[in-house]
């Protein structure tokens, strides 16, 4: 039934662009229930599948003589972060409610996205996992070159330009696995289950590992992400920050470290005192983690602050990756889904609510338009949001970050202190911009503003109520994930990863 | 479980959980019924505070004040994974806090008429901040405990910010960044305990501490090989620390307060020194004591330091002010100070002395008392500067009045009144926590407790300071036509200031309740 998340995304963008182009209402009704449906799926799934494990949705034989299968199979993590796309998706909808130029287009580009995103997600055959990793690219070129803002062309093609290198890495290590197991299958277990020679791991290991955190913004291959979430329209931000760059950690999650475990081993020397590459990958998180805050501080377009954060929270997955233990890891696949949800909101509230009414994103140039009182929805969204992404307990991002720093204490102690900043910069940067953007003329503003702005929407209040909710069910019910991370990361196929870590 | 044990009443009628909910109930309904009736919210707010208030003295009327261990608790699985299960329970700390917060939320509201702006928003704020109050002074484990400390400065912030005075932007923003500092730093030393001992909960981590196996699991655990095991626990100890010692707050770290007490409006600087501040001694006691008190031992005549200059420093400060509201922001560090000097007298190792050990539990007993007593008198003081400057359209400087005791009467007298239980005098409520303090502590801590006696003379030249400059001299002008009390102020008035006489003639009516657990908790500080 799964598998049907993939089909229907693609099948409603087709369809879409059969539709004609006059008829806004009915091309939006579309776009939505596509999206609802896939996420009814998700949801569906998430709620059958207590156990976590692993389970089959779709295997048949494609390329039989290279050993190719159309391959999709969930377990624990994928099921969280599958149903992470299905909100997104459906709250990426709501908010682009307002797209008036070339909807029909924007929609079926929108869908293909969210469809190869959940390929993604479910692809068990590294061959059908590159294929949709691939298909992912082309959609987030057209959404941001066409009806992108700031410098949209560039931001375009830096986008894709990156993408494409990190995947070519990608390309070469499974090609490489590949080879060396003997040419039989691209099946995830197969591949993994092979015995590699720790040689040949060592090299494997960061290849991909660095492809794939390309895309998850990995510290200093992450210039693309800022450039691009500003440039990109909300809807498209909201899923790129949000979803899309979980694909690149997911896939050093699932496919580097199950493939290559050994490459995290210590390698007997020191450099700068790092003494393997899980050092060297848990050392880069944390200059993303702080690099991101500290940027994101100095910032004055509104927009930027928001995508440098992302940065920072792409750190701390990061991190806790490399933390190889359980609760570490557990944490890190929690903050895919809270940032997820964070990100959705932040830019929703960047982009939709603010930048569409006030074309503006200068912040003081927001400051003065007392938004606080002309946006008031806006206003608590945001402090709502940004409360969540500084980690605020109750909230998806301190039941993540919580997890995430636990597995630091363990593996990492001399870390936390940098980790610490940036929680505390985390905190700065947000409220900074909140600040300047919202309360800049607090308090007590006697006089009714002069320039009413276009109320918020009912769509982006449903969109807003929505990604709310969940960062407080993720937050206040983190047991609800744990139940189906835990079993997934105990399967077999992590089986290398644990022996050599906890 | 070891330690202050499950006793009666687990599970049964969840006062706390509703003690809890009712504030955030009414922020809701506040914010529903909109912005047109400014009185109908008012009200509804201020009814919402006073069903809080009847639920606690009913918990006041049931509480056990023999009983070990903690009562009314709750006990239901939250997040096994994390080891963190949903537990309230108070004990004779939790119960007068609770009760503080109660009195004072209700003050903080009645100062906070004259508000005009954004009236809705304002109540909802304050009724959220007392659900944040009363989680934290509830939950028996850190998980709970953290959620409810962050999400109370939120509110707070927004309080000082948006209907705060001219430099309110700054004052508040340099609030958050302290506290948030500080709680970092928390919970990364909490953190580094869960990963030794596997859990949150404090009775469960405060036993391993007294036990001396806390330590050594978490250096055992964190592998540092740059520090040795003793430095290790100091560093874990530290970043409690430095959490609480922002909120209290303990000098060095109080630079926030003055401006955010003065810059608030007078409303919210009422929870903020009667409410707010709490937090931070509750834990001292609750927390940090009880688990690090070995640390604390070895670090303790630092940290006495830290409590005398918190005393003397802040009174001689707040007698150089001309804000009338940053006197008192400064006096409610010096009172303040008294409490953690008592704390650290208790934390000295004594070797089982018993002679000490009373005068530990007196001290204890002390702290309890001036935490409330302070509450309830800081709370009423900065009502009256609430009230005069709702008369005299925000001028609150000592240097603008004089004489005004010939045209406002009732409200120099019961001022009066208030300011007298500030200073110590005996028969008001203000001496009795002080008199204790000084008692335990003495033989315990002598030198510093000597130091602090100049906090108690410098506070009261300059609290008989602000009476002479404010309501004795000559009068001026502009203030001839100054409105006295009104009526509904002085049925307001009447039953705090009756509190303050009661609890100056009659401690025990306190006393009685929260001395157990006092002296319970002074026991558990087994010394090796």
């Amino acid at each position: 039934m799964l598998a049907w998340t993939i089909y229907i995304s693609f099948l409603g963008a087709l369809a879409l662009l059969l539709l004609p182009s006059r008829s806004t209402a009915l091309i939006r009704g579309l776009a939505l229930l596509t999206s609802l449906v896939t996420f009814a799926i998700t949801l569906t799934a998430f709620l059958q599948h207590r156990s976590g494990e692993m389970f089959t949705v779709v295997d048949y034989p494609w390329i039989s003589s290279l050993g190719i299968h159309f391959s999709l199979k969930a377990d624990g993590i994928s099921l969280t972060l599958l149903l992470l796309t299905g909100v997104i998706g459906v709250c990426g909808v709501l908010f682009s409610w307002n797209v008036d130029h070339r909807i029909k287009e924007f929609f079926a580009f929108y869908l293909v996205l969210i469809g190869a995103v959940y390929g993604v997600f479910l692809s068990f055959d590294l061959f059908l996992l590159f294929v949709f990793y691939e298909i992912v690219v082309i959609p987030k070129y057209f959404l941001i070159a066409i009806w992108g803002s700031t410098r949209r062309e560039y931001a375009a093609m830096k986008l894709v330009l990156y993408s494409f290198i990190g995947s070519a890495m990608v390309l070469v290590g499974l090609i490489a696995a590949y080879v060396v197991s003997g040419s039989h299958s691209m099946s995830l277990g197969d591949l993994a289950g092979y015995n590699y020679s720790p040689h040949f791991q060592m090299w494997a290991f960061p290849l991909v590992f660095v492809g794939f955190g390309v895309l998850a913004g990995l510290w200093p291959f992450h210039t693309w992400a800022p450039t691009g979430h500003v440039a990109a329209p909300t809807a498209a931000s909201m899923l790129l920050a949000g979803v899309v760059m979980k694909l690149g950690a997911y896939g050093c999650l699932r496919v580097a470290m199950t493939l290559f475990p050994l490459g995290l081993a210590p390698w007997g020397f020191h450099v700068l005192g790092l003494g393997s590459w899980r050092d060297v990958f848990a050392v880069l998180a944390v200059i993303g983690i702080v690099y991101g805050a500290l940027v994101a501080l100095v910032q004055k377009d509104f927009k930027f602050v928001i995508g440098y954060s992302s940065i920072s929270h792409m750190g701390f997955i990061l991190l806790g990756l490399m933390t190889l233990n359980q609760i570490g890891l557990s944490g890190a696949v929690v903050q895919m889904v809270s940032h997820g949800i964070l990100a959705g909101l932040l830019f929703a509230v960047v982009g939709r609510m603010v930048y569409s009414r006030t074309h503006t994103r200068d912040l003081p140039a927001l400051g003065p338009m007392h938004l606080s009182k002309v946006l008031p929805f806006a206003a608590f969204t945001f402090v709502i949001a940004g409360m969540a992404s500084m980690g605020l307990p109750g909230f998806s991002g301190f039941a993540a970050e919580l997890m995430i720093l636990i597995g630091v204490w363990h593996s990492y102690p001399t870390l936390i202190l940098f980790v610490g900043i940036g929680l505390i910069a985390g905190v700065a940067y947000i409220w900074r911009a909140m600040q300047q953007a919202f309360f800049a003329g607090a308090p007590a503003l006697a006089t009714p503003p002069e320039h009413p702005l276009p109320p918020i929407t009912f769509p982006e209040k449903l969109g807003a109520a929505i990604l709310i909710c969940s960062s407080v069910i993720v937050g206040t019910f983190p047991q609800i994930f744990l139940n189906v991370i835990h079993p997934a990361l105990n399967s077999p196929l992590f089986q290398g990863l644990r022996n050599g870590g906890w | 479980m070891e330690g202050p044990g499950m006793t009666q009443d687990m599970n049964s009628f969840p006062w706390l959980t509703i003690l809890t909910a009712v504030p955030l109930v009414g922020a809701l309904a506040v914010l529903a019924l909109g912005g047109r009736n400014k009185a109908l919210i008012r009200w509804t707010a201020l009814g919402f505070s006073a069903i809080s208030l009847l639920v606690t003295l009913i918990l006041w009327h049931s509480f056990n004040s023999a009983a070990d261990g903690f009562q009314f608790q709750e006990l239901h699985a939250w997040i096994p994974s994390l080891n963190v299960s949903y537990r309230v329970g108070i004990d004779g700390l939790g119960l007068l806090v609770l009760l503080l917060t109660s009195i004072v939320v209700p003050i903080g509201m009645l100062a906070s008429w004259q508000i005009e702006e954004r009236v809705p928003l304002y109540f909802a704020l304050v009724l959220m901040l007392q659900t944040c109050l009363v989680g934290t002074f509830t939950a028996l484990n850190f998980f709970h405990w953290f959620i409810f400390w962050e999400l109370a400065l939120i509110p707070a912030f927004f309080l000082v910010r948006l209907w705060g005075g001219s430099g309110s932007a700054k004052a508040a923003m340099q609030f958050l960044v302290y506290t948030m500092v500080g709680s970092v730093a928390m919970l990364l030393s909490f953190l580094a305990i869960f990963l030794s001992t596997n859990t949150f909960d404090f009775s469960e981590i405060a036993t391993m501490g007294q036990n001396g196996t806390l330590m050594p699991a978490v250096v055992s655990k964190l592998g540092w090989h740059l520090l040795t095991p003793e430095h290790v626990a100091l560093v874990i100890f530290f970043g409690a620390l430095l959490g609480f010692a922002v909120k209290v707050p303990l000098f060095p770290f109080h630079t926030w307060l003055p401006s955010t007490y003065a810059e608030a409006p007078s409303g919210t600087t009422i929870l903020l020194t009667g409410a707010m501040s709490k937090m931070g001694v509750y834990g001292f006691l609750r927390i940090l004591l009880p688990i690090f008190y070995p640390q604390m031992q070895k670090v303790l005549t630092p940290l006495l330091w830290l409590a005398v200059a918190t005393v003397v420093l802040s009174a001689y400060t707040a007698m150089a002010q001309k804000d009338l509201k940053r006197i008192f922001a400064y006096s409610s560090i010096n009172h303040l100070g008294y409490c953690l000097l008592a704390i650290f007298a208790v934390a000295k190792y004594t070797g089982g002395d018993a002679a000490l050990t009373t005068q530990k539990f007196a001290a204890m007993n002390g702290v309890f008392l001036q935490m409330f007593n302070h509450g309830l008198t800081a709370a009423t003081l900065f009502w009256f500067i609430a009230m005069l400057e709702k008369r005299t359209g925000g001028v609150r400087g000592l240097d603008d009045f004089g004489g005004l005791r010939k045209v406002v009467p009732v409200f120099t007298g019961l001022m009066g009144i208030a300011l007298f239980s500030s200073l110590g005098l005996p028969g008001l409520n203000g001496f009795i926590g002080e008199f204790l303090i000084f008692k335990g502590s003495f033989p315990l801590v002598t030198w510093a407790t000597s130091l602090s006696v100049i906090g108690l003379l410098i506070t009261a030249i300059f609290i008989l300071g602000v009476i002479q400059r404010v309501f004795s001299g000559p009068l001026q002008e502009k203030w001839a036509q100054l409105p006295d009390l009104t009526l509904g102020e002085r049925l307001s008035l009447v039953p705090v200031i009756g509190l303050m006489f009661a609890l100056g003639l009659y401690p025990q009516l306190i006393l009685g309740v929260v001395n157990h657990t006092a002296i319970q908790m002074a026991l558990h500080l087994r010394n090796f």
